[in-house]
């Protein structure tokens, strides 16, 4: 199911120098709010839950999870490199599944690792906030990770459907109209969190039990729709 | 012995027929699939590569079917006419990662490198290759696995005469070895230096099928016509008529000139510049004004 060829192709081409550039800048957006923050109005529980959730995951997390999954593949797709991959003895599932695997390594690392500084930067994990926050961050560049490899495979403007989708559908709807809520997976990503943090800083509008059943049928569904989509994608067309 | 079957084969796209009824079998030696621009030689060669499914009719290796089967690209080397291939790689990087996805290692493409002539420049990032370069790469990138059946969709395109020897030399030998090659070209010089069989698309349409000798043939012994200025036209249109290699001559007085069409094409090119000196005519201007490819092929479907 993992190939590491595909996933080594896969990592050089997100992580060259350009698009490492734009998955860099997000996060040290992030930290550089958080030291601001923390210096002028000190350790403050429920300013660490706003910044955390209103910055890290409502925006910083769907962003770098759009960069990185369709990143992963619709540059490929794109060009017409991806022949290369196809043209080979490798079953179209298995490229999929490789890189959903680095564009969530990708996502993660990108979105959660700093989410964890900035949180012990904002009041030094009191509350556990910086730590639910960290694991709303990894569940969430799963999902994400997922859905925006689909929408590379799918469409050649999967960059600006992801963004519409990370900005308008989760924040803007979101915050306007509750049903919105319950099929977000930042709503879901919250639903973990609040269980690791316990109190009332971290909280979602959606139950734990749903938010896990939401989480893991979109990521599989998506993988498995996206390895479909590959096994007939048509290169032809442009002559 | 592999052997690539296209039974009636046909692909639209939308109410666009790219590829129209074509039947046509593929055997071992060099095949040139030749056709104008937009001829629908790209699409055929997809569907040959697995790539975009035929709207009807089927594509067979060896019986085997080649759309959503990917094992069959354990038998398939394929160099895309499109430039993209992961520039961000060295030479060397890239054809070992197309090695290790059929399986195999650094020795198999190693021997790729070594037989496309690029080692030299296999340690340099993709992306500071000449055309020539890239098209050789991505030659090394198809044989890595010792396919029995390559297809190359438009490459010489873009190279330098000395890199096209170079890629018609080894294709030669590729042929020469048994496997089955097959290219497009829309270019009947580059068709007829290379292979031992051609296939003729024409929009859409399979045209013509056979040795180059015959195409060749019903390409050049077509009319053609000539448009050409001189310091005498009606002297020198006096002269050539009397020949038997030019079948009509008009004096075209809005353009001042010359309008010559010729039957024997060879016999004519040898003819005009002898007969001017013999008169003691000037030659102004000489230009075939039918020469684009489409009316050569158009004329081919005629035929």
């Amino acid at each position: 199911m993992y190939d590491p060829t595909v996933a080594r192709l896969t990592y050089r081409a997100l992580l060259g120098r350009r698009r490492a550039l734009i998955l860099g800048a997000l996060p040290l957006l992030l930290i550089v709010i958080s030291v601001a923050v923390r210096g002028f109005s000190g350790a403050d529980d429920q300013v660490a839950a706003d910044v955390l959730g209103g910055f890290a995951l409502a925006t910083m997390v769907p962003i770098i999870g759009v960069i990185a999954g369709t990143g992963a593949i619709g540059p490929e797709i794109d060009d017409g490199s991806v022949v290369y991959l196809l043209s080979k003895p490798v079953k179209r599932p298995t490229i999929i599944f490789t890189k959903l695997i680095v564009a969530i390594a990708v996502t993660m690392v990108f979105s959660a690792v700093p989410t964890l500084v900035a949180g012990l930067i904002l009041n030094g994990n009191g509350q556990q906030i910086a730590v639910a926050y960290t694991v709303a961050a990894l569940v969430a560049s799963i999902a994400y990770a997922a859905v925006f490899l689909l929408l590379g495979t799918v469409t050649r403007h999967a960059v600006v459907f992801g963004l519409v989708y990370a900005l308008v559908w989760e924040a803007l709807f979101g915050s306007l109209v509750s049903g919105a809520r319950t099929l977000s997976v930042q709503q879901w990503a919250l639903a973990v969190a609040q269980k690791v943090a316990g109190g009332d800083l971290v909280t979602s509008d959606v139950g734990l039990p749903t938010a896990v059943i939401l989480l893991a049928a979109v990521t599989a569904g998506a993988t498995w729709y996206a390895g479909q989509k590959l096994r007939t994608l048509k290169l032809a067309g442009e002559e | 012995m592999t052997t690539l079957s296209i039974d009636n084969v046909s692909r639209w796209f939308g109410n666009v027929v790219a590829v129209n009824d074509i039947t046509m079998t593929v055997g071992p030696g060099v095949t040139g699939l030749l056709g104008p621009n937009g001829a629908g030689k790209s699409t055929l060669i997809n569907m040959m590569g697995g790539f975009l499914a035929p709207s009807t009719g089927s594509v067979t290796l060896d019986g085997k079917p080649v759309w959503r089967n990917e094992q069959i690209y354990r038998h398939i080397g394929i160099v895309p006419e499109r430039e993209a291939m992961y520039d961000f790689l060295t030479g060397r990087e890239f054809v070992v990662a197309n090695a290790e996805l059929h399986g195999l290692g650094e020795k198999a493409a190693g021997r790729a490198l070594a037989t496309v002539e690029m080692e030299y420049a296999q340690d340099r990032r993709i992306s500071t290759y000449s055309k020539g370069m890239r098209q050789r790469v991505k030659m090394a990138s198809a044989l890595v696995h010792d396919p029995s059946l390559l297809l190359l969709d438009e490459p010489f395109n873009g190279m330098d005469p000395r890199q096209r020897m170079q890629l018609m030399e080894l294709l030669r030998r590729m042929g020469d070895e048994g496997r089955t090659v097959l290219f497009s070209s829309h270019i009947l010089e580059e068709v007829e230096q290379l292979a031992s069989h051609i296939e003729v698309i024409v929009a859409g349409r399979h045209a013509a099928s056979g040795d180059f000798r015959r195409i060749r043939r019903l390409m050049t012994d077509r009319p053609h016509r000539y448009l050409v200025r001189s310091s005498d036209d009606r002297a020198l249109a006096a002269a050539l008529i009397a020949d038997p290699s030019t079948s009509g001559i008009e004096v075209d007085l809005t353009e001042g000139a010359l309008r010559i069409q010729a039957v024997d094409f060879g016999r004519f090119t040898a003819l005009l510049p002898q007969v001017a000196r013999d008169q003691g005519i000037r030659l102004l201007t000489v230009s075939p004004s039918d020469e684009s490819l489409e009316s050569v092929f158009s004329y081919l479907v005629a035929a």
